[in-house]
């Protein structure tokens, strides 16, 4: 490896926050979301790993705040800031939301990956937070990689193989 | 959900016993299909977090060939056949014979993925009518689905039921594989039966055990 930066893993509905020179990333998004939210002057990023639009669906006693979209985000602002990210100059990328299998019984469930990515978008407009840019929809998995320094989100796709936005 | 703190050693032995009942079906419709010998291993069945699922089946940016099923009718769940790439273009080969055919960026030509669905079919089906005689419950499988993709990405499709009550999965992994040939040429496959929270009640009490002990 080039950078001596190290690569922290952030596992389904998990989230993690790095400073440069590490990256952050998250392996095998489909229907899942990945949302980096970063602040570009104090190189610090936060991912999570969103697996539901809404933490109404929880039918658990015990919340996990980084599985949904409605209460991953007002977490991980707060774990941004306390790493020395300042609210104003936030951005955000996102990527996943796939459609992994098409049935024909369309209910709900079966469209969990653009109900994800809506609901992301909203909680950053929530926010006031700017959606720079995104890789969203389609029907293949993505690993994603973020690297706050030069604030380049690294897309890994089974066939169309890497990108970065 | 307090039923997972309900489980015990007695319940794990009755999933182990579905896997065992269903895999061994499959086994040996897969070597009737092959006319070959195939062996199955012992049924794991674990309480595992949603990362832990994912390094089962090879963490999740390992690339496979699954069969998806969704089940619905008395016990709702999701089931999954997982074969690794090498593996999976192996045995396509074998069944269509045609030697061109790959899952690894060779040539993917309609039959083969059409006989994989098939295979997929007739293995989960196999699966599901011998749990469904041994339990005398209704199960309907979905017409099964392909894809070859990231372990994270399909897996995580089939946990998104679970999620919303649970962080942890109750998992029937039966592994089965080929005995003769050496590793790299054997098929390993991973049947994964991920039933729905609400389903586990109705399969012990189909098979006359208590859950609330």
């Amino acid at each position: 490896m080039l950078d001596t930066g190290l690569v922290i893993k952030v596992g389904i509905a998990d989230m993690n926050v790095v400073t440069a020179p590490n990256t952050i990333r998250t392996s095998g998004l489909g229907s899942c979301v990945g949302v980096v939210i970063f602040d570009q002057v104090h190189k610090v990023a936060g991912l999570a790993h969103i697996m539901l639009p809404s933490s109404t669906l929880s039918k658990a006693d015990n919340l996990n705040r980084a599985k949904y979209a409605d209460t991953a985000i007002e977490e991980l602002l707060q774990l941004i800031g306390k790493s020395g990210g300042k609210s104003h100059s936030l951005k955000a990328k996102m990527a996943g939301g796939a459609q992994m299998f098409q049935f024909q019984n369309g209910s709900d469930i079966m469209r969990i990956g653009p109900r994800n990515v809506e609901a992301v978008s909203l909680e950053l407009n929530r926010f006031k937070i700017p959606l720079i840019s995104s890789d969203v929809g389609g029907s293949s998995g993505r690993t994603i990689e973020f690297d706050p320094q030069t604030t380049m989100l690294k897309i890994r796709t089974v066939n169309q193989g890497t990108k970065e936005i | 959900m307090s039923f997972f703190n309900n489980i015990n050693s007695t319940h794990l032995d009755i999933l182990k016993e579905i896997g065992n009942i269903g895999a061994g079906h499959s086994a040996t419709a897969l070597s009737k299909l092959l006319n070959r010998k195939i062996d199955m291993q012992v049924p794991n069945v674990k309480i595992v977090s949603f990362d832990e699922m994912m390094e089962l089946a090879g963490g999740p940016d390992n690339i496979v060939a699954s069969v998806f099923l969704r089940i619905e009718g008395d016990v709702p769940g999701n089931m999954f056949f997982i074969l690794q790439l090498p593996q999976a273009t192996k045995l396509i080969q074998d069944l269509i014979r045609d030697e061109e055919f790959s899952f690894e960026g060779g040539t993917l030509s309609e039959l083969g993925l059409s006989a994989f669905q098939e295979l997929g079919n007739i293995l989960s089906g196999s699966y599901l009518s011998s749990l469904s005689d041994f339990t005398q419950l209704h199960l309907y499988p979905s017409v099964p689905a392909l894809s070859i993709d990231m372990v994270g990405a399909i897996i995580g499709y089939g946990l998104i039921e679970l999620s919303q009550i649970s962080d942890y999965a109750i998992v029937i992994d039966t592994a089965i594989n080929e005995g003769e040939l050496g590793e790299t040429n054997s098929i390993n496959g991973h049947f994964f039966l991920l039933p729905d929270p609400n389903s586990f009640e109705k399969i012990f009490s189909a098979l006359g055990v208590q859950t609330d002990a």
